[in-house]
């Protein structure tokens, strides 16, 4: 297992503000990582910083290998790192499956303006992620159609389409009603062991992060105040006093 | 692919019915043929959900390089005439769209505007290289080596423009369709996500630009050669305004609906200065605001919603 | 040197014409294009109004009045048929909105046909009445020297004063810095937005009541206006009061000074420095916000 993404000494901070605070981290190929914290601890700001939405102040991030410091989303993108978000980032004039044929095509070095959309796509691929998502049903409907459970699986499925080594996902059960929540994660492990994609993801429920991750990450003040496996870090005293609030 | 073939049918039945008809019509029908052309060079920017306020200046420009042309080779044939001043708005809006393209909505519109408004002074201003406010004169050329009297060279650009629109629904609503099309019609709903799946925004937002101004181009070419006279009016914001009047009207959802809404403001202009002798601007004004608000998404947007309702593509 | 009191004096008009134009923008957040036909309207109302009250007579006071009641009228009529026309877009698209406003302008433009015709109107009074003075032996008319630019200035601290200092004017600040929170503080944003209207198409309208005496008015000035407002509030910043100023007179100057080193260029100025603002600074040499740049 080789060690897929790595930061040194990550920093950002505005003026007085440290909201990222040299942080040390490391991800092996093939781990499902559950970032967890109090909201504003950092942890969106560590994966916007990853991601390449923001530029950070110090410190690098290299993914399998590359330095991808302060390179752009389109870059990261293409290096195999894809991300969820926590507000379904969709395309909501188009389809379901349009959305999948869009992601696929995202892969190739050039769109083409002739050949229609759906003909270019990869239909046996969107066919495979739909099944996996459990989406078939309502693949030719708007996007704007869907609930918010199905709108985060469409989410997660567009960043499948990718082929990407390591899936970032953004509280990928908040806003799901509490009865979809497992259904959601239950499809959602399922399929990136089906693409052996490596995961981190960002939640707040801790039944779903005792359940689904092989390890933990606690965030608190911009920094990461334990990691380890979940059992160990959930019991770790400070954890529990300051992210979980027991 | 039936609603093209619809469309293109209806307009052919409907352009060459009436030049029949009524042969008087013949001019007011290419010009509101060149106003579709442009039109749908501002549809195309719709469907990523940027307007631009200068378009007018790539008909302009194509325009002035026709009339210049046709003054100083008198023996060039209509169709190099128009291939030439197409040609020349694509350049110039690959070049221009090369940094217009980084900025959004209000910007992009408002940087559009500015950039035509320089080219519309500076024609106005250099009388001896443009004529000045007084314009250029086109001279009729041979069109594919025929010389042809007045009425027979209006025919044969009725005929020549219809084409034009014809191949010009049917190529722009392929790519409407395609990957890049459909790709730049998600610029509109979610940029950042296209950024996120890797795909450059800038880069189609560029392809959609320099496709828009060489409709523009082709556009004023035809134009110029129809009026036999370019004037910087052509490069004006009111004329901007015209398109991206007529791109509403017609709405995003077909290639087609550019033409339909041009054909409507040309007759709603015709239709007005007889009824109500010289208070067309008052009516379309008035139909603008009325059709922005029980149509925004313009005639064919009733379409769009249409196949959503029936739920997913054809 | 003698181009700057030109540009001086031309930076005024601007400034006027712009300042309601970046007002009305900066509370409702609508670019309105109409404002092209208040400036046009305004003028010829007060022409209207002094041939009406002067008749050639020799008073100031009549002709200033004439002016200044023009300008009133066109401001307060349309001002308030534009508001209660967009109230009727009021969540729509601003684009959609910004179009609502050109199909405004078309229709004013052809109103202003109908009531004024085609010929040019020029009723010049009192900048004869104003006299003159004498300038490093220049001879210059006081109206332009002093009574415009005097006027743009006096306006532009009332304003700040009226924004400052009064309850409407800072109710109306407070709309445009957060319109949600205004409403929760029990202001009442319709008031606020028709006043704002209002004010706003006075501004325009004074403008071209103040240009009227100096110029031709003939179908068209009013397309030819907006634009050239459009060039001031770009560059300045959409919603900037203060910055309008400056551009004004940045342009106004630039004008000038081409006139007399390069006259051909002197039309085309405004927008080539609108066009290296918008690329340098999106968001207006003065805002402080961010502009959407990718």
């Amino acid at each position: 297992m080789s060690s897929l993404l790595q930061t040194r000494g990550l920093t950002l901070a505005f003026g007085g503000l440290v909201v990222a605070n040299g942080i040390d981290f490391n991800l092996e190929e093939g781990e499902r990582l559950a970032v967890i914290g109090q909201n504003g601890a950092g942890k969106t700001t560590f994966i916007n910083i990853c991601t390449g939405l923001i530029r950070p102040t110090a410190g690098q991030v290299s993914f399998a290998g590359t330095d991808i410091t302060g390179r752009s989303p389109r870059h990261i993108v293409r290096q195999g790192m894809a991300r969820s978000f926590q507000l379904p980032q969709l395309f909501l004039d188009h389809s379901v499956r349009q959305c999948l044929e869009l992601a696929g095509m995202a892969r190739q070095p050039r769109l083409p303006f002739w050949r229609p959309l759906r003909r270019s796509a990869d239909g046996a691929a969107v066919d495979r992620v739909l099944e996996l998502v459990s989406l078939a049903e309502r693949q030719h409907e708007p996007v704007s159609n869907l609930p918010e459970g199905q709108r985060k699986l469409l989410d997660v499925a567009m960043s499948l389409m990718l082929q990407p080594r390591l899936l970032i996902m953004d509280e990928p059960t908040s806003g799901v009603s509490s009865e979809e929540k497992h259904g959601v994660m239950e499809i959602l492990m399922r399929a990136l062991d089906e693409q052996k994609v490596t995961a981190i993801f960002v939640e707040h429920d801790v039944d779903i992060v005792r359940r689904y991750a092989t390890r933990v990450a606690a965030w608190i003040s911009g920094g990461i105040a334990a990691d380890g496996k979940p059992d160990a870090v959930l019991a770790d005293p400070t954890v529990q006093r300051q992210v979980l609030g027991v | 692919m039936r609603y093209t073939i619809y469309g293109a049918v209806a307009l052919s039945v409907v352009v060459l019915g009436l030049a029949a008809a009524f042969p008087w019509l013949k001019l007011p029908l290419i010009l509101a043929l060149c106003y579709g052309l442009a039109a749908l060079g501002i549809v195309v920017l719709l469907r990523a959900g940027q307007i631009s306020f200068g378009h007018a200046m790539y008909a302009c420009i194509a325009g002035y390089v026709v009339a210049y042309l046709s003054q100083r080779f008198p023996h060039l044939d209509g169709f190099a005439l128009i291939g030439l001043g197409t040609l020349a708005s694509l350049v110039a809006g690959m070049l221009i769209g090369a940094f217009v393209v980084r900025y959004r909505e209000i910007f992009f519109g408002m940087l559009n505007l500015a950039l035509s408004m320089v080219l519309f002074t500076l024609l106005g201003k250099f009388y001896a290289y443009t004529g000045g406010t007084d314009g250029l004169r086109v001279g009729r050329p041979t069109l594919l080596g025929v010389e042809l009297a007045r009425n027979g060279f209006e025919t044969a650009l009725l005929v020549l423009v219809l084409v034009c629109s014809l191949l010009v629904i049917w190529g722009v609503q392929r790519y409407f369709r395609s990957s890049a099309g459909e790709a730049l019609m998600a610029m509109k709903s979610n940029e950042m996500r296209l950024e996120y799946l890797g795909i450059s925004a800038k880069k189609l937002l560029w392809q959609g630009y320099v496709l828009s101004a060489g409709l523009c181009g082709l556009s004023g070419a035809l134009f110029g050669l129809s009026q036999g006279l370019v004037t910087p009016e052509m490069g004006y914001w009111l004329r901007s305004g015209e398109f991206v009047f007529i791109a509403i009207l017609g709405g995003s959802g077909h290639a087609v609906g550019a033409f339909v809404g041009a054909l409507l403001y040309e007759f709603l202009k015709m239709y007005a200065a007889v009824l109500v002798s010289g208070a067309w601007q008052l009516l379309l004004g008035a139909t603008l605001i009325v059709i922005i608000y029980f149509l925004p998404s313009g005639l064919t947007g009733l379409l769009r919603k249409r196949r959503a309702a029936l739920g997913g593509e054809q | 040197m003698l181009a700057l009191l030109d540009g001086v004096s031309y930076a005024g008009l601007l400034f006027l014409v712009a300042l309601g134009l970046t007002f009305i923008f900066g509370v409702v957040r609508i670019l309105n294009v109409a404002h092209g036909s208040l400036y046009a309207c305004g003028g010829y109302a007060a022409a209207t109004l002094g041939l009406w009250m002067g008749q050639g007579g020799d008073s100031l006071a009549l002709s200033l009045g004439a002016l200044l009641g023009g300008a009133l009228l066109v401001g307060i009529v349309l001002g308030t048929v534009l508001m209660l026309l967009l109230r009727q877009f009021q969540d729509r698209d601003p684009i959609l909105q910004l179009l609502v406003t050109f199909g405004a302008f078309m229709i004013f433009e052809d109103l202003q046909r109908m009531i004024w015709g085609t010929q040019p109107y020029f009723v010049s009074d009192v900048v004869n009445q104003m006299g003159t003075s004498e300038l490093l032996g220049v001879v210059y008319m006081n109206y332009q020297l002093l009574f415009v630019p005097g006027a743009a200035v006096a306006v532009y601290l009332l304003l700040q004063w009226f924004l400052r200092r009064t309850l409407m004017g800072r109710q109306i600040v407070a709309v445009t810095h957060d319109r949600e929170v205004a409403t929760a503080m029990g202001i009442n944003a319709k008031r606020v937005a028709y006043l704002t209207f209002v004010v706003g198409a006075m501004l325009g309208s004074l403008g071209g009541a103040l240009a009227s005496p100096t110029t031709s008015l003939v179908p068209g000035i009013g397309a030819d206006m907006i634009v050239l407002s459009f060039a001031v509030v770009a560059s300045a910043g959409l919603g900037q009061i203060s910055g309008a100023l400056i551009v004004a007179l940045m342009i106004g100057l630039a004008r000038s000074f081409c006139v007399y080193l390069m006259p051909e260029m002197e039309v085309v100025m405004p927008y080539v420095i609108m066009v290296l603002v918008l690329l340098m600074r999106p968001q207006g040499l003065f805002t402080v916000a961010q502009a959407r740049r990718i």
